[in-house]
């Protein structure tokens, strides 16, 4: 009788869930958040791998991957944004610039300049001929950078810029 | 020399949770450094004085020419007997003064000091001696605003600071010319070969304003006196043997390289005689025990000055000498009247008197140091000051000026020095002063050497004119004066000795008649005007920068983010733009290639879309909507970046709007709904118009202009071949991010954590500021906030 199926439409669509009732929510929006979200962030990590051989790169993948949290902040507000993103995002930006920089000056302990990239070629089983550039690492860092900006953004202006804390309506702004 | 320094940076941060736990004992760490100095100085000095100077070089920043370079010479030597020997007395002495306190910041700042003041007075770079001199500075504010709950104390910790600092400041650029010109920043290598020329005079009066601010020179003498706030330990070791000294010691390092330039000579003289008569003078009133002690060093600086800086041999001689001399005697007194301030509680001469009966150890070690600041006759102040009679004994007419000069001042000390005596150990023992015990031994304990170094040194001068003669034989003989001259204690029979004896009884009559002499100083004091007090005068320094500063914030932060647009968009239209029409008037765009309007009708589309939506931009007044046409105009440029096969263009742009757009949706919603609500005036709409249509012009001109001005071939056929190549990144685009610029692209990732942190501090004041009190309305009115600019970067 409780198919998995079944059990998801039993409970929520979002993570955080909502009121029953309250206003403003749209049932589409939430189920578009529910079967987009996942892709969106996998879109946005094949932007960063796809980077160095097509369109994308680690800002790019970044930008997308924050799109997956504003989608998921616009469907469920904040407390939807909350419970897909439960770090503090100065957590992810600090990772990513270290992630950069490390990238960055690993070459000092080859005895190469900064940034110099490393390139690495095999023949694997399976998959074939695979490469990989040390450079890529320098790509996730931006990525995780700049995820966390747009979190941080979101929960910025979304949270404490959010009129609900703020004064009440009445009192005009200017 | 380098690990001595690193052992102060690290005792400086281990002594903190020393002293907070252990209490006035954690003083005894402190000592340790200093201790591990002297006892270097100790091993180093045959050498030093056989001629062999130590040094020592490690490469800081190769690329600039920077490097830490140490030497040890002579001067050095001298100056580190008195910072390392001091400083470990002093620290020794702090114990007993701060017995039951855990004064934690003041024994990390001093034991800081102390290093700083060794890195001073052993770099052999001009910059590097610049750091450990700021380094000086800001420790030596911490200690003398150690009574941080004290507003006098703050007050006069910061002039102190600011003081110092001003003449820092000149002295940086100062060094920066002599630097330029010697082409190099080694001290040993400009004082080998010095530069010469106008720059170089210009840099010296630079150079010299540091010093005489440092070792408070007329007329920037008004902070020592001030600086008495300070704790006594911090008074004997700053205002006594070290830091002052700062001033001097740099003097002396460059006078074998400038004494002869013209200027140098009469503005070192003149501001020494002047410091030495003023300081005396002041001293001969003061009633406090430490402002008479620090009128004394500020005329004993004086007379530091003119023979350290003189560049003949027998004054650089004396001026070693009478710069041992003077440290020993007083850091000593300094340590007595801390020891008669903590034991009485009171510094004031009127009220003191008669301890020579209660505590005779300390009042014998007060009469030895002051004799010897007095130059009587076998301790070490004597012969300094002997040999410095000598050096202007046989000059012209200017000598005989600075001479005299030297002999005033030293019947000032005389009799100032009689008066602290006398003032405080003999006469009735008064009532605060009955509160004092029997010699407070830990406090008297660090004058013992001190006094001995005085007396025994006195006599037998031997080290002292070995470590003089060593620095001063690189000056010349001046004509008339000995060659073979010497510090002793008995020249012989001379106008030096007729001097001394002249200015001992001239000292003592002026003690005597002190009250007459006092009611003649007081009527000269109220006749000169307010505006020569120096104090009057630094305040009013103070009160017009400040008053200035007021002005220029109230005029450029008026708190609206319009006015802050228009202000900045103005300053992008006067200075490029400007820069532009000029280039375009003056032939340049002749050179410019014919832009080409589009290319094939998709393009001439969008553009024209773009275009309508950008005027919809400045005519709509609703806030969503102009939010949703600025997104469209975007959207579009996006568009034309597909049609111009830039993919990785188009898609970041692409993203960027659409998290732009939410963005500026989440700010909307705190913003009034209609844009200029009410209408502004005419006059500020026009000033809008005006600078936003002109930056419009001015960008898309530039931008015309850049992209028709070619003039050598483009690096696009480069990238594409070293992309896959080099890079390994078949897309150029990723491999001019990630590699080719890829300084640039970590760089921007600072930058855009730095901006997120400032939209974060931003958001999060205003929600404080907005919730309460409400000081001044938020600028909510127009445009984009600072906030927003952020975000749409």
């Amino acid at each position: 009788m409780t198919g998995p199926g079944r059990q998801v439409a039993e409970d929520r669509w979002l993570l955080a869930g909502r009121e029953a009732g309250e206003a403003g929510r749209s049932l589409p929006l939430e189920i578009a958040t529910r079967l987009l979200f996942r892709t969106i962030l996998l879109l946005s990590l094949y932007l960063v791998l796809v980077g160095h051989y097509d369109t994308g790169g680690g800002f790019a993948g970044g930008l997308v991957a924050g799109t997956a949290f504003t989608l998921s902040y616009i469907a469920g507000g904040p407390r939807e944004l909350r419970a897909v993103f439960p770090f503090d995002p100065g957590l992810l930006m600090g990772v990513g610039l270290l992630v950069v920089l490390a990238t960055g000056a690993g070459a000092w302990l080859f005895g190469e300049p900064l940034l110099t990239s490393a390139y690495l070629a095999a023949t694997l089983p399976l998959l074939g001929e695979v490469s990989v550039t040390t450079s890529v690492l320098l790509d996730v860092g931006i990525y995780l950078l700049v995820t966390g900006v747009v979190v941080d953004v979101l929960r910025l202006l979304g949270v404490y810029g959010a009129p609900e804390v703020e004064p009440p309506p009445g009192q005009e702004l200017r | 020399m380098l690990l001595l320094l690193i052992l102060h940076a690290v005792v400086a941060a281990a002594v903190v949770p020393v002293v907070r736990r252990r209490g006035a004992d954690g003083f005894l760490l402190a000592a340790v450094p200093p201790l591990a100095a002297a006892a270097w100085l100790a091993w180093q000095l045959p050498g030093v004085l056989a001629g062999r100077d130590v040094t020592e070089a490690v490469a800081w920043v190769p690329g600039w020419g920077l490097e830490v370079a140490l030497r040890l010479d002579a001067l050095a030597a001298a100056m580190v007997v008195l910072v390392a020997g001091v400083g470990m007395l002093v620290a020794v002495y702090a114990r007993a003064y701060f017995a039951g306190d855990r004064p934690a910041r003041t024994a990390a700042a001093l034991v800081a000091f102390t290093g700083a003041m060794l890195g001073l007075v052993l770099a052999d770079d001009l910059l590097l001696l610049y750091v450990f001199w700021e380094l000086t500075t800001v420790s030596s504010f911490l200690l003398i605003g150690h009574d941080d709950t004290e507003a006098g104390a703050r007050r006069k910790a910061t002039q102190a600071l600011l003081t110092t600092t001003a003449g820092g400041l000149a002295m940086l650029l100062g060094f920066v010319v002599l630097g330029e010109t010697a082409g190099t920043y080694s001290i040993s290598g400009i004082v080998a070969s010095p530069p010469g020329g106008g720059a170089v005079a210009g840099a010296l009066v630079l150079v010299l304003f540091g010093a005489f601010a440092k070792s408070a020179q007329v007329p920037f003498h008004g902070w020592l006196p001030a600086a008495m706030v300070a704790p006594t330990p911090v008074s004997a070791y700053l205002h006594a043997a070290a830091m002052v000294n700062a001033g001097i010691y740099l003097v002396a390092r460059l006078a074998p390289a400038f004494a002869e330039v013209p200027l140098w000579q009469p503005v070192v003289l003149t501001a020494g005689v002047l410091t030495l008569l003023l300081g005396g003078w002041r001293a001969l009133r003061q009633t406090d025990l430490k402002r008479l002690l620090a009128f004394s060093t500020v005329s004993q600086l004086g007379f530091l000055m003119v023979l350290l800086g003189e560049g003949g041999r027998t004054a650089a001689l004396a001026g070693v000498a009478l710069l041992l001399a003077h440290g020993l005697a007083k850091a000593g007194l300094f340590f007595v009247a801390g020891a008669v301030d903590h034991e009485t509680g009171t510094r004031d001469l009127r009220e003191l008197g008669g301890l020579g009966r209660r505590a005779p150890g300390l009042a014998a070690l007060t009469v030895v140091s002051a004799a010897s600041l007095a130059g009587v006759p076998a301790l070490l102040g004597w012969a300094a000051k002997e040999s410095a009679y000598e050096a202007f004994a046989h000059g012209g007419p200017g000598d005989a000026v600075v001479l005299a000069g030297l002999v005033v001042g030293s019947v000032f000390t005389v009799a100032y020095s009689s008066r602290l005596v006398l003032a405080v150990f003999a006469g009735p023992l008064s009532g605060s002063a009955a509160r004092m015990p029997a010699t407070p031994w830990g406090f008297a304990g660090p004058i013992v050497p001190l006094a001995a170094g005085s007396l025994l040194l006195g006599l037998w001068t031997v080290p002292v004119d070995a470590l003089a003669a060593t620095w001063a034989d690189r000056f010349p003989v001046r004509p008339g004066g000995d060659p073979e001259h010497h510090v002793e204690l008995w020249h012989g029979f001379g106008l030096p000795l007729a001097l001394s004896a002249l200015t001992l009884t001239l000292g003592v009559g002026l003690y005597l008649a002190r009250r007459p002499a006092g009611s003649v100083q007081d009527r000269i004091g109220a006749a000169l005007p307010a505006a020569l007090d120096v104090d009057h005068g630094y305040e009013a320094v103070l009160t017009a920068v400040r008053r200035l500063a007021r002005r220029v914030t109230v005029t450029i932060q008026a708190g609206s983010p319009p006015v802050y647009l228009l202000l900045i968009g103005a300053t992008v239209l006067v200075l490029p733009g400007s820069a532009l029409v000029a280039a375009l008037l003056g032939g340049s765009a002749a050179g410019l290639a014919t832009p080409v309007p589009w290319n094939g009708l998709p393009e001439a589309v969008v553009g024209a879309l773009v275009l309508a939506a950008a005027v919809a931009v400045a005519l709509i007044r609703r806030r969503l909507a102009i939010v949703l046409m600025l997104g469209f105009v975007g959207y579009g440029v996006a568009g034309l970046f597909v049609l111009r096969l830039a993919p990785d263009l188009a898609l970041t742009q692409l993203l960027v709007e659409t998290l732009t757009l939410v963005a500026f949706v989440l700010v909307l919603r705190r913003l009034p709904e209609m844009h200029d609500d009410p209408r502004p005036s005419t006059r500020r709409r026009a000033a809008r118009v005006v600078v936003a249509g002109g930056l419009g012009v001015l960008v898309g001109g530039l931008g015309l202009v850049a992209a028709t001005s070619r003039t050598r071939p483009g690096v696009g056929a480069t990238v594409l071949a070293v992309a896959e190549s080099e890079a390994h990144a078949p897309n150029a685009v990723a491999a001019i991010l990630v590699d080719i610029r890829g300084l640039d692209t970590v760089g921007e990732m600072s930058v855009l954590l730095v901006a997120i942190v400032g939209v974060a501090s931003l958001v999060l004041v205003s929600r404080r500021t907005t919730g309460g009190v409400a000081e001044r309305p938020p600028p909510a009115d127009e445009g984009m906030s600072p906030m927003e600019q952020e975000v749409s970067r």
